[in-house]
């Protein structure tokens, strides 16, 4: 087993574009185990704390810091052990199969290993059936099965997840939540944005609720639906705008 | 009228009978423009990388997709001529000057769509990618394989104005017979001849070469939609 890359650390992590402070000064460390759902209104900065926690893009100030990154080059290397699902599945333009391939590809695994990791996910997300239609011809919910599909093959330590079921309908939004569930029941952190409270109450082991790119607060799930520590967490919980 | 049913009728005669002086002609164009198709094809995929004035490039590349063939047979008449620096080689007049030609004409058209095209694609791609691990090297394959259809669609686009043009290779090529005679340079001189059964010939092979192509790309396009 590979050493882990958790506990996460994010130090007065900030990121601004255009003089605006979008993500403004947080700090908070993910341990292994429960899972995170990142809460908080539209634009309050959750996909991009996701992006700057993942590598994808670079904060203005402030640090991400994985477990064992700062080891000696034997060391994993930390974005090797993440994988993310985006709210619009990104399907390549080619087979299902060769979609979660190419990931396979990507990570280093030898072509022989390959076949029976793609077999594998295919199945459990069941898409097996799907394995040589054109992934861009799958339905908007069998897209997102296949991201998170692609996602699982890689077996990653941590599992980004930005509003994967925003688009979906409900039976679509369950098969996910289930697909979610069993990767996570594998080891597989989970950290996840939403703003969709009942999502929040399902899947939530702990909640980041952010409002304006400010981590509000990080409470265990059940008490911040319970008794949110802050005002802004309670105004959410009842429906009121924040803005 | 009947000129004209006259000169369809040999027309059609000329194609059926595989014509040799037909043949000779029409397989001369063929060669020369994927020649200049393939060459303006490699020279585009330096369009897709990122290097200091890129920029600049892509504003020039695009202003010159309209580039007038003559101007840029005149040029290339120029470069190849005796007394310009490229005379030694003893090109022009040839069927090379013509695909030289052709393949400066159509770099700028194959080059700014795939540009585009190429672009519109990492848009989509280009988080999705950078999670899977994906290097800018190993990305740009990827990129290419799956933007193939749209490509082939720019590469047609240069095909089509490298077949169909006149003015470039007949200022660099001369339309010598049996030497750099191609479909374009002859419907103009049989039509300046007064032979129009051979221009009509040769022209109605130019149609149906340039639907063949689109059609066949067509075809490849929705099967592969699927």
């Amino acid at each position: 087993m590979d050493k882990t890359i958790l506990p996460l650390h994010v130090t007065d992590l900030a990121f601004s574009a255009g003089g605006t402070n979008l993500i403004d000064g947080i700090s908070f460390a993910l341990e292994a185990g429960p899972r995170t759902i990142v809460l908080g209104p539209n634009g309050a900065g959750k996909s991009l704390l996701l992006r700057l926690c993942h590598g994808l893009i670079a904060p203005s100030s402030g640090e991400v810091t994985w477990a064992g990154a700062n080891e000696s080059r034997g060391g994993s290397d930390p974005a090797r052990r993440q994988a993310m699902v985006f709210q619009r599945p990104v399907m390549l333009r080619r087979s299902v199969s060769a979609n979660v391939e190419y990931a396979l590809g990507l990570r280093g695994v030898s072509k022989n290993a390959r076949q029976a990791q793609i077999d594998e996910v295919l199945s459990r997300t069941g898409l097996q059936r799907f394995a040589r239609t054109p992934a861009r011809v799958l339905s908007f919910g069998e897209q997102q099965k296949l991201a998170l599909a692609r996602a699982w093959a890689l077996n990653p330590q941590v599992l980004f997840l930005d509003e994967p079921t925003a688009s979906l309908d409900p039976a679509g939004t369950r098969a996910v939540e289930q697909i979610i569930a069993a990767i996570q029941s594998g080891g597989t952190k989970i950290i996840m944005t939403t703003h969709d409270l009942g999502q929040a109450r399902r899947l939530g082991d702990e909640i980041l609720f952010l409002h304006q790119g400010k981590l509000i607060e990080k409470t265990e799930a059940q008490s911040f639906f319970e008794r949110p520590a802050s005002n802004l967490g309670q105004a959410f919980l009842n429906g009121d705008l924040l803005w | 009228m009947s000129d004209f049913a006259a000169a369809f009728s040999s027309a059609v005669s000329l194609i059926v009978g595989l014509d040799a002086g037909l043949a000779e002609i029409v397989l001369l164009s063929l060669r020369i423009s994927l020649s200049a198709v393939f060459i303006a094809t490699l020279g585009a995929a330096t369009a897709i990388f990122r290097f200091p004035g890129r920029m600049g490039i892509v504003v020039v590349l695009n202003a010159l997709m309209g580039l007038p063939p003559v101007v840029v047979g005149l040029i290339v008449y120029l470069l190849l001529s005796r007394a310009g620096p490229f005379g030694v080689l003893g090109l022009l007049f040839t069927p090379t000057a013509m695909i030289i030609a052709q393949a400066v004409l159509i770099f700028p058209i194959i080059a700014a769509l795939t540009r585009q095209v190429v672009e519109d694609l990492w848009e989509e791609y280009s988080e999705q990618l950078q999670s899977l691990g994906a290097t800018p090297a190993r990305a740009m394959p990827t990129l290419l394989w799956d933007a193939r259809f749209s490509l082939l669609t720019s590469i047609l686009a240069g095909f089509g104005r490298a077949s169909a043009e006149v003015g470039a290779v007949m200022i660099v090529g001369g339309n010598i017979d049996h030497v750099t005679r191609v479909m374009t340079t002859a419907i103009a001189l049989e039509v300046s001849k007064g032979d129009l059964a051979l221009a009509l010939g040769l022209g109605m092979i130019l149609i149906a070469l340039s639907l063949g192509v689109t059609g066949a790309a067509f075809v490849i396009r929705e099967a592969a939609r699927g």
